[in-house]
């Protein structure tokens, strides 16, 4: 094998932590397979990134054009079609986000080939291209595999690798710039910053968070008052802003807060991985959740399995209970 | 304006266990109910309310190795004019290329303003099959869009990034675009509504009728197994009656400092 690519990730001047994890996965799959670890950053005025990045891979490709200030797919894509059919890299990784997922895939179709999102772990297995995922929400993983090819894309989970600095510098080559097909039909406007919130829920100390079991708004009240009990904030996972029970200054996870709180009680959340990223390095999580094979139970310190409108009801009089000095029953 | 919404009939897992059938290859699925995709409800409502403000129709198109009627129905009950099924049990459920081609083979011949797809599904994850489709098409597309407003003609769409931040992206029709969650409230179907839909034009087809050649089978993701993931963490689950158990959650509290 010759060369395993990774597309960095950068916003407002900054390369994003996944750009790291995937670069750190990278170079492990090219020491296993004797490949070079190649990172291309794709953008306008971005030199610092480059040198940045070269501490993490044998070489650094910088594609630096005003066309590209923005990420944009069909730019970034005529960018990474050219740099794919003159080095023929073996394996393209890509994070897995939202601007993987408006490329990754095109890309695939285009240049045909096969591709598989939201890996976990990347290896060869005699000659075939492995991957381990999760399916059904994390219910269930899988080890898969792509169709024979002398290439292969992967989008990399997002928050659940490591990433490592090399102590030397790789090689940091720029790109001459290209003559790409001008898009009319596509325009990306601009970016939108989230607006500031009155509440911060990445500072709570104790988060109380609720999740689609509650089953209504109308049964927030119960939760709000077992957090005034315990001295907590508030917050949700996502299908609890979708239904507008919360405003989004309340979303744990991929979308919205990660949050490191001392104690992070899970009440009705299933454990889809898009909130377990938000809030999984909490110091203590206990969960509530009427499924005993939810996802949360994976992440969890502390589990119960029972209906969340029997249990809280009795932990918030108990807590009462005993800041008033009483011995429950 | 005329719409497409391409929708999967997938299982509902909350409270099941699942468990590999014998080759691992699949999962038991069969006391399993299955339901549109969560996403694909955003997608159907939206074209649904783009109908009842500009007109058009909507076509629904769904893809299955399995029986789907049930969310065809309900897809129609909301509001959709008529469906297209494209049932077969040769159909490689896991194969996200495969269902973007057969897709692809039924709608390049039709006439559309806009396809709408939901962004992931929610029982393979992938996000994949919406920009294939849209890459085969050759048209333009958005992917995890949160908003989306018809300006002369283009549209000027709203799509969700990570942390808070969303970004800008307009498009010229015909496009395609993935739709995320939240971006409406999609509404309910009656059970006169379904019972009422089966009135409205569904349209049958397998991959035969379609002239989906065998050679179009290579598919690219191939399951080896599937297996139950090792917990992160070693959960301790807090057993007994309602009393034990809350009892020992504030005494958990208690002992690290949260509650004195």
């Amino acid at each position: 094998m010759k060369e395993i690519l990774v597309l960095a990730e950068h916003r407002l001047g900054k390369l994003r932590d996944v750009t790291f994890e995937v670069l750190t996965k990278g170079r492990k799959l090219a020491q296993e397979n004797n490949a070079r670890l190649t990172a291309v950053v794709i953008g306008y005025d971005i030199d610092p990134l480059g040198e940045e990045l070269a501490y993490y891979a044998d070489e650094v490709l910088i594609y630096d054009d005003y066309k590209v200030k923005e990420f944009h797919s069909e730019y970034f894509r005529q960018v990474l079609s050219h740099i794919i059919l003159d080095r023929k890299p073996e394996v393209i990784l890509i994070p897995h986000t939202s601007y993987g997922l408006e490329l990754a895939p095109s890309l695939a179709i285009e240049l045909n080939i096969p591709i598989i999102t939201d890996v976990l772990e990347i290896s060869f297995e005699n000659g075939r291209f492995v991957v381990i995922r999760e399916y059904f929400g994390g219910k269930l993983k899988a080890k898969v595999t792509l169709r024979e090819s002398p290439r292969y894309i992967a989008t990399v989970r997002v928050g659940v690798s490591k990433s490592e600095k090399n102590e030397s510098k790789g090689q940091v080559t720029k790109m001459q710039n290209l003559d790409l097909m001008d898009i009319p039909y596509k325009r990306v406007i601009g970016l939108i910053k989230p607006p500031p919130e009155a509440v911060d829920i990445s500072s709570a100390g104790i988060i109380v968070a609720v999740g689609r079991g509650i089953g209504d708004a109308k049964n927030l009240p119960l939760i709000e008052e077992l957090s005034k009990a315990i001295g907590g904030v508030i917050a949700c996972s996502r299908p609890v802003v979708d239904m507008k029970w919360l405003p989004k200054e309340r979303l744990v996870g991929l979308s919205g807060k990660v949050v490191k709180p001392k104690l992070y009680l899970a009440i009705g959340i299933s454990g889809q991985f898009y909130h377990v990223y938000g809030m999984m390095n909490s110091e203590l999580i206990i969960a509530i959740n009427k499924d005993p094979n939810a996802p949360i139970f994976g992440v969890a310190d502390y589990g119960i399995v029972e209906d969340l409108f029997k249990v809280v009801p009795q932990l918030i009089s108990k807590i009462y209970g005993k800041m008033y000095g009483e011995e429950n029953k | 304006m005329d719409i497409i919404v391409c929708v999967k009939s997938v299982p509902i897992t909350t409270g099941a266990e699942l468990i590999p059938d014998k080759a691992r290859k699949d999962v038991i699925l069969d006391n399993i109910p299955f339901d549109i995709n969560e996403w694909d409800e955003y997608a159907l409502e939206e074209a649904i309310r783009l109908k009842e403000r500009f007109g058009g129709n909507v076509t629904v198109i769904s893809v299955s190795s399995r029986d789907i009627d049930e969310a065809i129905l309900k897809c129609l009950a909301k509001g959709a004019d008529r469906a297209i099924k494209i049932v077969d049990k040769l159909v490689a459920e896991y194969d996200a290329y495969t269902i973007a081609k057969i897709l692809y083979t039924v709608i390049k011949s039709m006439k559309y303003d806009l396809i709408l797809c939901g962004a992931q599904a929610g029982d393979d994850g992938y996000a994949l099959v919406g920009v294939m489709l849209a890459s085969l098409l050759r048209i333009p597309y958005v992917t995890f869009v949160k908003r989306l407003e018809l300006i002369n003609g283009s549209l000027r769409t709203v799509r969700e990034l990570e942390e808070g931040f969303e970004e800008i992206v307009e498009v010229e029709l015909p496009a395609l675009l993935t739709v995320q969650t939240g971006i409406n409230e999609p509404r309910y179907a009656s059970i006169m509504a379904i019972r009422k839909a089966r009135q409205k034009e569904i349209i049958t087809l397998d991959l035969k009728s379609i002239n989906f050649a065998e050679s179009n089978f290579d598919g690219w993701i191939e399951i080896r197994e599937f297996f139950t993931p090792e917990r992160r963490k070693k959960c301790i689950m807090l057993q007994g009656d309602l009393n034990e158990i809350t009892t020992k959650v504030v005494e958990i509290l208690r002992q690290k400092g949260i509650l004195r």
